[in-house]
């Protein structure tokens, strides 16, 4: 089914991708509309234009697929199911991800991935193709989020305050330095290539999924952060 | 009727302007439609726009625009201005009724200039005897709100949503080289015609999205040097903040960023020993003027734009450039609506100010 929603009030073009029964859904024309696939599972639907803010928000399951950039909160407390941009994202993408997976091809906004979280089988994965802002993953608690830096700015893969208050989780950094400025509680270790498993099969995907060459993004130098547990926040966490 | 929990009003407010650095002058109708794309931003209490390069024929005259609510106001108040300003031209303006749009005021323009004797008898430079004016205005006559006061430049404003203002004010008969637009979903005050965006004083307009928590410590310090915020919203502090360091303190665009988006001292400490130096000098210099909680603004003077988040970013913003046309919004969204086909489009930096401005600015600014 194909829905152009050139003319359509939010509320009116989610109603429309609610009532439709049919798996397969193309949006055309898509211009702010914001909620798109809020909380709805099995579809696969494709957005020519641009969505607006949260779109996917509280998805859980099914894929989406974004033939340009996102707004803000993209994939907001999403539980399963992917989303695939094949541009750039505004801020707090993958704000409070609880599962499900998110792969931009481009740049990324502020506080990306913060708050994100993993529970038993539920673990969220949050693939950024060329810089992110500052605070990404700014308190998480679980899941992956990686970098990839394939971007030709010059400017810093990742702003100001990563990883401030990440209690859990993995941040992956394509970068040859270990980026300035890291908080004392986060640990940063050099890989020489990307490990096997979970980790590199995301960045499989990302590179398939964006026909990249994929050797260029695994056989390259990361640094992988984690919650430093030998150092340990000692008091209410309060930075500056 | 519905209770709190049955309705939900997504909104935020809405920002958003357009240059065309060659000068061409356009209408206001393509603000009226990226602004209509962000509806939902805001709630209907206020919609707002200013406009630069509008009124060539009468550009070396002030423009005010005034909101009376009531006859007496007017009298009173023109008494008051013939006193001070030759009036040039005067009439009520033309407006359009909209059945969303109520509850107007009377709204006037003048074109004015200041009387010769009076001014020089002040010992003011000309712009600040006219703010001066303004200010006496605003503060003491009841009834009766100066909302546009520069030159070659108007604000239109009121409580509706900004689509339907922009038609109420006609603005697709008006031609300007930039524009800024506003729509707007109040947070602490009521709503009220003289407190919809743009604010403005002499040239400079300011629109907001955001709630700043240093409200109240900027006023109290700005409040020192004769100005006076008669509308407790923060969108006035700040527009009266950017007059006072641009204007009275002569600093550039960009240093004005660094005193009110100032970088955390942590990332001031990295800089270069230049930018350091010049950006601890300014926050030891302005420590009250530093506006702190979430803002995006734009600012519009003559011959410019700049958009500026606050250091945290927690606004929206994005610039965008189609040949030599610039854009600023708070959502891709509603540039994309009146330029699908964009040559660059990007996020600024918090605390990052973005400048748009004429490729020939000679002779345009006031000085």
């Amino acid at each position: 089914m194909i829905i152009d929603a050139e003319s359509l009030h939010f509320s009116a073009l989610n109603e429309a991708v609610r009532a439709c029964g049919e798996k397969h859904i193309s949006i055309k024309n898509c211009v702010g509309q914001r909620y798109i696939a809020a909380g709805l599972t099995g579809r696969e639907i494709e957005i020519s234009g641009t969505p607006g803010n949260a779109l996917g928000a509280y998805l859980n399951g099914g894929a989406i697929r974004v033939l340009g950039n996102v707004q803000e909160a993209t994939g907001d407390t999403m539980n399963g199911g992917e989303i695939d941009v094949f541009g750039s994202a505004g801020d707090a993408s993958g704000y409070a991800m609880r599962g499900g997976k998110i792969f931009i091809r481009g740049d990324a906004g502020y506080r990306c991935g913060i708050h994100m979280k993993a529970y038993k089988e539920n673990k969220p994965a949050l693939v950024i193709g060329g810089r992110a802002g500052s605070f990404l993953g700014e308190y998480q608690a679980g899941g992956i989020i990686v970098v990839l830096g394939n971007h030709k700015d010059g400017k810093p893969i990742i702003g100001n305050f990563c990883g401030t208050g990440m209690h859990g989780g993995e941040i992956y950094l394509r970068c040859e330095k270990v980026p300035a400025k890291l908080p004392a509680q986060v640990r940063a270790e050099r890989l020489e290539k990307i490990p096997q498993g979970t980790v590199r099969a995301l960045v499989s995907r990302w590179c398939s999924l964006f026909g990249e060459q994929e050797s260029a993004f695994t056989e390259a130098v990361y640094y992988r952060l984690t919650p430093d547990s030998e150092n340990p926040y000692r008091q209410m966490y309060a930075f500056h | 009727m519905l209770y709190e929990g049955q309705f939900r009003n997504p909104s935020g407010c809405a920002v958003a302007g357009v240059i065309d650095r060659s000068g061409r002058p356009m209408s206001g109708e393509g603000m009226i439609e990226a602004i209509s794309v962000m509806h939902d931003r805001s709630n209907g209490l206020g919609g707002g726009f200013a406009g630069y390069g509008i009124y060539p024929h009468y550009k070396d005259f002030y423009a005010f625009h005034l909101f009376y609510s009531k006859k007496e106001a007017q009298e009173e108040t023109e008494a008051f201005l013939g006193r001070h300003f030759e009036i040039v031209y005067s009439s009520e303006m033309q407006t359009r009724k909209i059945p969303s749009v109520r509850d107007e005021p009377i709204i006037y323009r003048y074109f004015f200039a200041p009387l010769p004797q009076k001014l020089a008898r002040s010992h003011l430079d000309e712009r600040e005897y006219v703010a001066r004016c303004v200010n006496r205005v605003n503060a003491q006559i009841s009834g009766a709100y100066v909302f546009s006061c520069g030159k070659n430049m108007g604000i239109f404003k009121g409580v509706g949503y900004p689509e339907d203002i922009g038609r109420f004010y006609r603005l697709e008969e008006y031609e300007g080289y930039a524009w800024t637009c506003h729509g707007r979903y109040p947070t602490n005050t009521p709503g009220w015609w003289g407190g919809a965006h743009p604010f403005g004083l002499l040239d400079l307009s300011v629109v907001h999205n955001g709630e700043i928590s240093s409200y109240d410590a900027n006023r109290r310090y700005i409040e020192m040097f004769g100005y006076k915020c008669t509308l407790q919203t923060d969108t006035e502090v700040i527009t009266y903040i950017i007059d006072y360091l641009m204007r009275k303190q002569g600093l550039t665009l960009e240093e004005t960023a660094h005193v009110i988006a100032a970088s955390f001292w942590s990332t001031i400490a990295e800089k270069e020993a230049g930018a350091r130096e010049q950006e601890t000098l300014l926050r030891r210099m302005f420590p009250s003027l530093l506006v702190t909680g979430p803002f995006s603004v734009i600012l519009g003077y003559t011959g410019g734009l700049m958009a500026l988040n606050d250091r945290l970013k927690l606004r929206s913003m994005i610039c965008a450039e189609k040949g030599d046309k610039a854009y600023i919004s708070s959502e891709e969204s509603a540039i994309r609506r009146i330029e699908p086909s964009l040559d660059k489009i990007w996020a600024p930096a918090g605390g990052e100010p973005v400048v748009f401005e004429l490729y020939d600015k000679k002779g345009e600014r006031e000085q």
